[in-house]
């Protein structure tokens, strides 16, 4: 199964324009969009990822240049046309009390049903599904008010599956969401891209679940625009560092996540590897204290069965490092 | 909930609403016995034209039009609410409400200084000119709202600003007052304090006929208001055309608004007070079954307000406006008691 292209942008500005002025806020995007890829929007805050996303949803008009959906211009979609083609899930909290899931999720159908709004038997089935997809079905009778932020969300996605649209756009889809829910959405996503060709295209600030999952990455900031590939290609051009390089924070080239910079200014002889060696390597780091091979005065031994600072044994890591500090203090 | 208590709840709304209308028939200042008030209602008796005239001319149009009146508000005040997203918006806010009083006020009290004669000593012709006027104030006000329902994004911002015009035409209302005779003024007032007996002989058919039209009209917008409780953004996701859906939702509520008010004068709280407890008794959001339910509760509490105002007992009947208040504030706290859970 080959990747598809669903959107081309060609030469895009982005913004806002009133009568007495224009403010553009990202110049000259060209990029496509594929199924069964799920591309993360990544940048600081005021760089115009909502705006990108406004506009690529026909929210906003693009001040400059064309958004071919499906290789037909997004202008010329009625809204109507566009509700088949492109599904939305925003990061603003939905307020609606006494609606269940089951009602929510169908109101996804509301671009195929008729004036009523009535749901054939081909529409619930097509709710049951996406319901199922997004794994909910324990929460189909609950009221939306009753439902946790991560519950919601999922509720969402159900809905945008619902609408049966090749693509899905998402603003912050994992904001005010705990770790592991964030992890289970980001999963979700990727699993809806493979599984039913969706196109995904979501902003986010969580960064490391971003390089980990996203098949492209788009990387948003005022002065160079947008830059885009696979979250690899872009750590090989050095792109990552460009754009995230802060005081303290170094790009790792060779697990492609971000590092925090310590200080190092004393050092230590370390033996031993495996996870434990590697614990404490890690840990010392954080104290300030760098694991080298050719240190004399200070020695650790650390091995599976136990943790030795210049012969003396600790029971664990947080009593060795006491051990350690005390042991440059006295310096 | 079950569709099945859906449907007792809904039809224990409707046997209200007759019992109501029953009541509404049988009580009153005057006694009539049960048997005599059948016989009229059917037109066997014709012996004592008193007790006909009271039950045909008075009874029974001001439980028609209390129903009908009923009904208009509370499916104006759940349009409202749904385009406001607010649970306090109701047919007042907007200031259409006001915009029929100042129809009103400019025609009764401006009548005498400009014509010469008063209205209020012209009978009939002067009570279609009072309709005519609310109905001309309120549609006019309501052209303003959708006007500026087209500039602005914000539903807050639209909300006050129909406060604001409903500020700035009791204000010309005041100005009006100052320079009128005192007998237009009590014209005015009385009109003001809002009633169901106001209407009479020709004009009540005339008011239902066109409830009955309008009524029906609201229910072709339930999936549009479905969709705008999900939030503008979603909505026109899910292909709704935002603008045209908010014009057609405050055009609907505002005609029946109009309507009611230049008939029955400003009715308060019915409007705002019906959404809320239907809400609270069927426990959805789905506008299919609400807006029955908002319909046939308004329907069912304007005839118990209008029952209560006409007790035996109190002599001449209490302004409608003091019962419906009564009846309506203490749910428009308890909404916001528990809006902190459910809201």
């Amino acid at each position: 199964m080959k990747r598809r292209e669903t959107i081309r942008v060609i030469d895009l500005s982005t913004g806002y324009y009133n009568k007495k002025n224009t403010s553009v806020i990202t110049r000259h995007i060209n990029a496509s969009l594929y199924s069964r890829e799920l591309t993360c929007l990544l940048g600081p805050n005021g760089a115009g990822k909502s705006t990108l996303l406004k506009t690529l949803t026909a929210f906003l008009p693009p001040l400059k240049g064309e958004i071919l959906i499906q290789n037909k211009e997004l202008k010329s979609y009625s809204e109507a046309d566009l509700a088949k083609v492109i599904g939305v899930v925003l990061t603003e909290r939905l307020h609606i009390n006494n609606m269940s899931v089951d009602e929510l999720v169908g109101m996804g159908r509301s671009p195929y049903t008729g004036f009523w709004g009535h749901m054939s038997a081909y529409d619930k089935q097509v709710v049951d599904e996406s319901i199922a997809l997004v794994g909910i079905e324990g929460l189909r009778g609950r009221m939306m008010q009753r439902l946790s932020d991560g519950e919601r969300q999922k509720v969402m996605i159900a809905k945008a599956l619902a609408q049966e649209t090749p693509v899905i756009f998402l603003d912050e889809p994992t904001a005010f969401l705990d770790y592991p829910s964030k992890v289970e959405i980001m999963q979700l996503l990727q699993r809806l891209s493979r599984e039913k060709e969706k196109t995904v295209f979501l902003s986010t600030h969580d960064l490391e679940l971003a390089l980990q999952i996203a098949d492209k990455v788009w990387l948003l900031d005022k002065p160079n625009g947008v830059t885009i590939g696979s979250p690899e290609d872009l750590a090989l051009r050095g792109e990552m560092t460009k754009y995230f390089h802060r005081e303290g924070v170094t790009f790792d080239i060779e697990s492609g996540l971000f590092k925090i910079d310590h200080k190092l200014t004393n050092s230590v002889t370390l033996e031993g590897n495996g996870p434990v060696a590697n614990m404490i390597r890690k840990a010392l780091a954080r104290h300030g204290v760098s694991a080298v091979d050719n240190e004399e005065k200070n020695k650790i031994f650390a091995d599976k069965s136990e943790i030795r600072l210049n012969g003396v044994i600790y029971p664990d890591i947080d009593s060795l490092l006491d051990a350690v500090d005390s042991v440059f203090d006295r310096k | 909930m079950s569709r099945g208590s859906t449907i007792i709840l809904m039809v224990m709304l409707g046997i209200s609403i007759v019992g109501f209308f029953i009541l509404n028939l049988l009580l009153g200042s005057v006694s009539i016995p049960v048997d005599n008030i059948i016989d009229i209602l059917l037109g066997r008796d014709n012996d004592n034209l008193i007790w006909r005239n009271i039950i045909l001319k008075s009874r029974l149009p001001q439980s028609l039009t209390a129903m009908m009146a009923g009904a208009g508000l509370a499916v104006s005040g759940l349009l409202m609410q749904t385009v406001f997203r607010n649970p306090l918006a109701g047919p007042s806010v907007l200031g259409i409400s006001s915009g029929a009083s100042l129809g009103v006020a400019c025609v009764v009290l401006l009548s005498g200084s400009i014509g010469g004669v008063a209205l209020s000593k012209l009978g009939v012709i002067g009570e279609v000119t009072i309709t005519l006027s609310a109905i001309i104030g309120s549609l006019l006000i309501m052209a303003l709202i959708a006007f500026v329902a087209q500039k602005v994004r914000g539903n807050v911002t639209l909300l006050i600003m129909g406060v604001m015009i409903g500020y700035i035409a009791n204000a010309i209302i005041g100005v009006l007052k100052f320079f009128s005779a005192e007998e237009d003024i009590r014209a005015y007032v009385i009109w003001g304090l809002g009633s169901f007996s106001r209407v009479s002989g020709g004009q009540t058919s005339v008011f239902i006929l066109l409830m009955l039209v309008l009524l029906p009209l609201s229910f072709f917008l339930i999936k549009s208001l479905n969709l705008l409780l999900l939030g503008d953004s979603y909505a026109q996701n899910l292909g709704l055309n935002i603008k045209r859906a908010r014009l057609l939702v405050i055009g609907c509520s505002g005609v029946l608004v109009a309507v009611v008010t230049a008939y029955c004068g400003p009715i308060v709280f019915l409007g705002l007070a019906v959404p809320h407890i239907c809400r609270g008794l069927f426990h959805t959001s789905n506008h299919a079954v609400i807006l029955l339910a908002s319909l046939l509760g308004g329907a069912s509490l304007a005839l118990l307000c209008n029952l209560i105002a006409r007790m035996p007992g109190f002599e001449g009947a209490l302004p409608v406006n003091s019962v419906t208040a009564l009846v309506g504030a203490p749910v428009v706290m308890w909404v916001l008691f528990k809006r902190r859970k459910t809201m």
